[in-house]
């Protein structure tokens, strides 16, 4: 139903708009200004002239204690993270589904059941047992270390159950009777039949890698592991020429921090409503 | 080598439910073989047992020469045609009807080869390239069917393929499998529920009930001499008039009125006659109908009454007049008698009467 526009209602929107992008604009606008003038003019809502300079200096100037970290070793170490974390739980939580869907095993409702209780379990909860067999297993500063604990996602194995659970069974039997198995079937039809739901879940899982901190810092002493989050924590701390610290630098990687979630949400969001509007299920 | 047998035949599901029992049936090579009856007799089981998509409790099947009974679905040498058409969303029409090909590694040359041939027989070359989802019901079906002839194999297996379609598309896709399946000359097993399909399109009907085999025959002997009670109303539009009658002195009794020889019969039966086979009689020799109502079908007409408080219809040529009551009365050929408990035919004439069907 179509509705007349008021000025009022685009007011509103207006200022929302305004209250959700501002700490970003201003978090650019503030990055490409020196140190000493956000120091002693506060934030800005304008751009300067020191970006490229700043930026720069962020991506390539090593830091650290040992003077070896860089923003860019920061920011790959971030991707892998994330993309490490959504493709391995794509994957994971792809595989469970398929048993738990397609084959009949004992106990196979009891132990969805069991996968499914997990999701009530935060992280924290099981993060000092977690430290501990990765550190008996010796893998501490790696990154298997880093990913392999976080796989296992209830949420992605349910979603995926679901999705598996709403496939036509006459699909199943037309590709048996062409000749496919168990794996030809996975491979050959539900995986590009789950495009849609493999974007959806690379979109969440893909942000929950990125923004891991707690994990990272708990896994990871080597300073050529840390990840962008820590970064800007270590900015403020250390990265101290002179009394004043670099504001200006810690908004940058805020910035930078910001720009592959975007770019990850742009992308499958397409793909995402691209697949809703064509599949004919 | 296409030749289907079934021997003793029965699926007991694990809860103790029997679904199909005893089915013993040998369908030649290049047979057109319909099972009808309705929804829940058992009829798609026993398909999706010949298919190898449920598992054969009892008995044995045997598809050209091979016993299937333990065999995978794709190692049985038949394809099958789904209701939904369960064609692969994501692959083209060309890439749907190649995959069983593919599966079984056949060279590409001849996989290119046949999808060719069998797109030509379908009128399916302007699609190849399309996703099923861009294709209108009757093309998908098509696509599908395509998808069982590429790989020629001994069977084809129809699971009620027409029923997702609209009333007149399912005429003209009747006649194009029919035509289709003469050409190919591959035994085909059809399952459906619409007894006018099952009766078009049959060499023989195996007409199915609570997982029985009710009669087995072709279509004009299913419809002139049925088995049952249940045949008799099953196949046939509109159906079969099923009264409750007498035999006295060798003669059926209808209120009243004698209706013609009765053979051996004796005492109460269920009397059959067809709506078509009914005439306008005279007073004397007819059964009186007490008029109710009327249906005008255009090229005739069928009227609807009572004979002694039971429920009759009659088909009529448009144009007789029609009163409050009207004496009817069939031919004694047209007359069929059942056994009133087991619902089972009693044959009236003699076999060299039957010869002459």
């Amino acid at each position: 139903m179509m509705q007349r526009l008021k000025p009022f209602d685009h007011l509103i929107l207006i200022l929302g708009a305004l209250f959700l992008c501002m700490p970003v604009v201003m978090a650019f606008a503030s990055s490409t200004h020196t140190a000493i003038d956000i120091h002693s003019n506060g934030l800005y809502v304008t751009p300067g002239s020191n970006g490229a300079e700043t930026y720069t200096k962020v991506l390539t100037q090593r830091g650290g204690f040992t003077g070896e970290v860089t923003g860019l070793t920061m920011l790959m170490n971030s991707m892998i993270l994330g993309v490490g974390f959504a493709v391995g739980k794509i994957v994971l939580s792809m595989m469970a589904a398929y048993a738990l869907v397609y084959f009949r095993f004992r106990f196979a409702t009891p132990i969805f059941w069991v996968i499914f209780t997990t999701l009530l379990l935060p992280l924290e909860v099981r993060i000092m047992p977690s430290y501990q067999v990765m550190s008996e297993l010796k893998l501490l500063n790696t990154y298997q270390g880093l990913i392999v604990p976080l796989l296992a996602s209830a949420t992605g194995t349910f979603f995926f159950r679901q999705f598996f659970k709403s496939v036509p069974d006459e699909l199943l039997e037309a590709a048996r009777i062409d000749g496919a198995g168990p794996v030809k079937f996975f491979i050959d039809i539900l995986v590009p039949l789950s495009r849609t739901m493999m974007a959806a879940i690379f979109i969440i899982m893909f942000i929950y890698g990125w923004n891991q901190y707690l994990w990272p810092m708990l896994m990871t002493t080597d300073e050529s592991f840390f990840t962008l989050m820590r970064g800007i924590k270590t900015i403020l701390q250390v990265w101290v020429g002179s009394q004043i610290p670099d504001y200006n630098e810690a908004f940058a990687l805020a910035v930078l921090a910001m720009v592959p979630p975007l770019v990850v949400v742009l992308v499958f969001q397409r793909m995402f409503i691209k697949g809703l509007t064509e599949s004919d299920k | 080598m296409g030749q289907i047998s079934f021997k003793s035949v029965g699926k007991t599901y694990a809860g103790g439910v029997t679904a199909v029992s005893d089915v013993t049936l040998d369908v030649a090579e290049g047979e057109f073989i319909v099972l009808v009856g309705p929804s829940g007799c058992g009829k798609s089981t026993l398909l999706r047992m010949v298919a190898g998509l449920e598992e054969i409790t009892d008995g044995e099947i045997d598809i050209a020469g091979r016993v299937v009974n333990r065999l995978d679905p794709a190692d049985r040498d038949i394809a099958m045609v789904f209701q939904n058409y369960a064609l692969y969303p994501h692959m083209t029409v060309k890439e749907n009807m190649a995959y069983g090909l593919k599966n079984r590694r056949t060279p590409k040359a001849e996989i290119e080869a046949r999808v060719a041939e069998a797109a030509r027989m379908l009128e399916l070359q302007p699609y190849l390239d399309r996703k099923p989802r861009a294709l209108s019901g009757g093309q998908r079906q098509r696509v599908a069917m395509g998808r069982a002839i590429v790989r020629q194999p001994a069977a084809f297996l129809f699971d009620e393929p027409l029923s997702n379609l609209d009333a007149k598309l399912r005429v003209s896709m009747r006649m194009e499998i029919r035509k289709l399946q003469r050409r190919i000359g591959t035994t085909s097993l059809y399952v459906t529920h619409d007894q006018l399909e099952a009766m078009t399109l049959a060499d023989r009907l195996v007409v199915l009930n609570g997982g029985k085999v009710e009669q087995i025959g072709k279509p004009l002997e299913v419809y002139h001499r049925p088995a049952s009670t249940f045949v008799a109303s099953f196949i046939g539009s509109p159906a079969m008039n099923l009264l409750d009658a007498r035999v006295e002195g060798g003669q059926v009794w209808l209120g009243g009125a004698a209706m013609g020889p009765a053979g051996r019969a004796e005492g109460p039966v269920t009397l059959g006659i067809r709506a078509e086979d009914l005439r306008p009689a005279p007073a004397s020799q007819g059964v009186a109908l007490k008029v109710e109502h009327v249906e005008e079908l255009g090229s005739g007409r069928v009227v609807h009454g009572h004979v002694d408080g039971q429920a009759l219809a009659v088909s009529m040529a448009p144009g007789l007049p029609i009163g409050d009551v009207l004496h009817v009365g069939a031919a004694p050929e047209a007359l069929h008698l059942f056994d009133t408990t087991t619902g089972r035919r009693i044959e009236t004439r003699t076999r060299a009467a039957e010869l002459v069907l």
